[in-house]
């Protein structure tokens, strides 16, 4: 206490990370506190900066395909798709219809994977320690176990091809998925018994990290974080890439931006999403599943430049890739959903507690592989 | 030098991979503020920006790729190019346009050495602080720090014939 | 050891059981491998399924995950080391208190593996720690972690109390942390743990 009687704080400067519990992966926050609330928030990444782009750019078309696996190691398969696309809109290569539905249940089954999983982490942070995240494990593995027998990978299964994917979906297969989908709605009822109305889960969450809708425009947020802002922008919607014009689903759009409304978009979005498959199950054609003049040797782009997106779980997913008419791309980017995110993560933390910072961060779900790449 | 605005619109409806504008630095924050407030484009969101180095044509060319959320079109790619030589590698950032483009344009500094004038924290993002190269460059040479497996990759294996398969003690010595 | 095993099987009818304190001790040690809280990259993920329900990794007394390296005894060095992350690493590894062990998972933890020619990725993490169980595979299985916690605990069984390096002074439990450099780590390997591979 000053002689003037008035209690006098000095800020506190903290480094969250990187090896923190709460930080996802290896992601440093530098922190200035004044009290318990937070005045300053700079985030510091690279610590999983293993150059993927430039791995790329010394290999083939194709050769960089296992990698863009693990990018975003929760969802291989819509890294897969996001640069399949992007190259497939340089080259032209018409991708049958079968192909394209199997793309779609792909996608879905992992947009049902990483929800499930970033709500329990999410409430991982909110201390619900290591329990919600058992149960989302627990669901996970059976999309594993169907990813593992078609691809042979449980979770890297570089499994698209430019023109279609590797193979075929068996009966077998297709009722292994059905199956999974028949149960996922079960599962979300329990799952949300156990927290949506928590009493904890809602003290912590609502008004907590509020953004903004021209905030998130502004600078860029896109997926579940964009739609919990009230951004009603969804790529499956707007590019209509793939076959998905012919799925009826909804876009839920979230109200007040809150860290509460960015789980429960996750939660909508797993509903829609088996809405999704299940029509996908249903009318999947017969066909071939790659197109017949895609070639997988020698395998060669016309030059020039092109940029093809996807909604991922996570958000905007796109590659911006750059040929000289070569077996090599001149320039491969990636534009990672989860990194640019991140970008107002200052805005939404300034005035919080420092432990909803965590919470405020677990809610944006961002993986550090595609963060750094 | 605004571009026309019928350009722009025959670029949108002509479809993705043509749709590139390539204007000069000076131009570059008034093309952008026009393309954001124009309101028959409304290219309010910028989803990717990203450096490539033209080492033969000696230039980095930063692309801008902007959609529209409010009329939902897009992308129209904003290219802008500067000489490669460091000192001459600078242009003005996007960033007071777009907020969005912040950690991107902190990323195309850290890899290509990109200064944006006008960008509120141009720092390295992704390496060290201590870091003085640019390692997306194309010239770019990579410590000697392993030992080079034979690989039927041209250049993996032309390093490996160099080093004889070894890290050389002369790298482990000299920074000892 | 020395105890006649007529004498032993008639003693632990009894209920006395006679064994060397050696083997107390490291069946205690074998049991409850705390290992520290501390995820790289893709590997960490199966690192979590190996602790999650279908696996399990409770079974083998390793499921309690410290995130304060000062409470931990096992660093699975899950997924890429980058040259950013690895000060760090050594740093936390110099703060876990001895007996420590080290599990090197996933090919990129060994020496690079995919993303071996990177600028910024360290190839394999022992050349700044030693390592004592190294697990194949992009990423590997939960059940190869689960094999290599059960090679480790075959490996503690072994040790004998007298030879362990922990109680000899001359033995480092500590190494030096590297430094940023203009291009590179500095030093880029300690030698004193690796070495670089003869022609």
């Amino acid at each position: 206490m000053s002689a003037t009687g008035i209690i006098q704080t000095q800020t506190l400067e903290v480094s969250l990370g990187p090896q923190h519990p709460s930080t996802h992966g290896v992601f440093r926050m530098d922190v200035v506190l004044d009290g318990e609330y937070v005045v300053k928030l700079k985030p510091v990444m690279g610590y999983l900066h293993r150059n993927h782009e430039q791995l790329a750019e010394k290999m083939t078309w194709l050769g960089s395909m296992p990698y863009t696996d693990r990018l975003d190691y929760f969802c291989s398969m819509t890294n897969n798709w996001a640069y399949a696309l992007a190259v497939e809109k340089m080259t032209g290569l018409k991708v049958p219809e079968r192909a394209e539905y199997i793309r779609v249940i792909m996608a879905e089954l992992t947009r049902l994977l990483n929800h499930s999983c970033a709500i329990g982490f999410l409430l991982s942070d909110c201390g619900a320690w290591f329990t919600p995240v058992l149960y989302a494990l627990r669901e996970r593995e059976w999309i594993l176990d169907f990813f593992e027998t078609v691809s042979g990978a449980r979770m890297m299964c570089n499994y698209m091809r430019f023109g279609g994917v590797r193979v075929d979906l068996d009966d077998a297969s297709l009722a292994m998925a059905r199956n999974i989908v028949a149960r996922w709605p079960a599962f979300l009822d329990e799952f949300e018994k156990l927290m949506t109305e928590n009493e904890v889960l809602l003290a912590r969450t609502q008004r907590v990290g509020i953004l903004s809708r021209n905030l998130a425009i502004n600078a860029s947020v896109s997926g579940p974080v964009a739609r919990a802002s009230g951004v009603e922008y969804d790529i499956r919607k707007v590019d209509k890439y793939g076959v998905y014009d012919r799925f009826d689903f909804g876009v839920p759009v979230g109200e007040a931006g809150d860290t509460f409304d960015r789980y429960m978009i996750r939660i909508l979005e797993m509903r829609e999403a088996v809405k999704i498959l299940e029509q996908a199950l249903r009318d999947i054609p017969a066909g071939p599943f790659i197109a017949p003049e895609a070639k997988l040797r020698n395998f060669k782009v016309p030059a020039g430049d092109g940029y093809g997106r996807i909604e991922a779980p996570k958000g905007e997913l796109g590659f911006y890739l750059v040929s000289e008419g070569g077996a090599k791309p001149y320039r491969y980017h990636v534009r990672p959903p989860s990194f640019i995110n991140l970008t107002i993560l200052e805005d939404m933390c300034l005035g919080q507690k420092v432990a909803d910072t965590v919470i405020i961060l677990g809610s944006v779900d961002i993986v550090l592989g595609e963060v750094d790449r | 030098m605004i571009p026309p605005l019928e350009q722009v619109r025959e670029m949108l409806s002509a479809g993705a991979a043509k749709s590139s504008l390539l204007v000069e630095r000076e131009e570059a924050v008034a093309v952008a503020q026009f393309l954001k407030t124009d309101p028959q484009l409304q290219l309010d969101f910028c989803s990717c920006v990203t450096a490539v180095d033209y080492i033969k044509q000696d230039c980095i060319e930063v692309v801008y790729h902007l959609y529209s959320v409010a009329l939902k079109h897009g992308p129209v790619a904003l290219k802008v190019r500067a000489p490669r030589a460091l000192e001459q590698c600078r242009m003005p950032s996007l960033t007071p346009v777009w907020r969005g483009c912040e950690y991107q344009e902190r990323e195309a500094f850290d890899l290509y050495g990109v200064k944006f004038d006008g960008h509120p924290d141009l720092r390295r993002i992704l390496m060290w602080d201590e870091f003085v190269d640019h390692p997306m460059r194309k010239d770019y040479v990579p410590p000697m720090d392993y030992e080079w497996e034979p690989t039927p990759h041209a250049e993996t294996l032309a390093r490996a014939k160099q080093t004889g398969g070894t890290v050389p003690a002369s790298a482990l010595e000299a920074k000892k | 050891m020395a105890v006649d095993p007529n004498l032993k099987s008639e003693l632990q009818k009894q209920g006395i059981f006679v064994m060397p304190v050696e083997f107390l001790y490291n069946w205690s040690r074998k049991s409850s491998l705390w290992p520290i809280q501390f995820g790289l990259a893709c590997c960490a993920i199966e690192m979590i399924a190996a602790a999650a329900a279908r696996h399990d990794m409770a079974r083998f007394g390793a499921e309690v995950f410290r995130a304060s390296p000062r409470q931990a005894d096992l660093m699975i060095v899950s997924g890429t080391v980058t040259k950013k992350m690895a000060p760090q690493v050594v740093r936390l590894y110099n703060q876990m208190p001895e007996p420590k062990y080290v599990i090197a998972m996933g090919a990129c933890a060994i020496s690079g593996g995919p993303f071996k020619d990177g600028y910024n990725v360290l190839k394999g993490v022992d050349r700044y720690i030693p390592v004592d169980i190294h697990i194949p595979g992009c990423p590997p299985r939960p059940e190869a972690l689960l094999h290599a916690l059960m090679t480790l605990q075959e490996k503690i069984s072994k040790q004998h109390l007298n030879e362990v390096s922990w109680y000899d002074k001359n033995a480092p439990s500590e190494f030096p942390v590297p430094q940023y450099g203009a291009h590179d780590l500095e030093p880029p390997a300690n030698p004193k743990v690796w070495e670089p591979p003869k022609k």
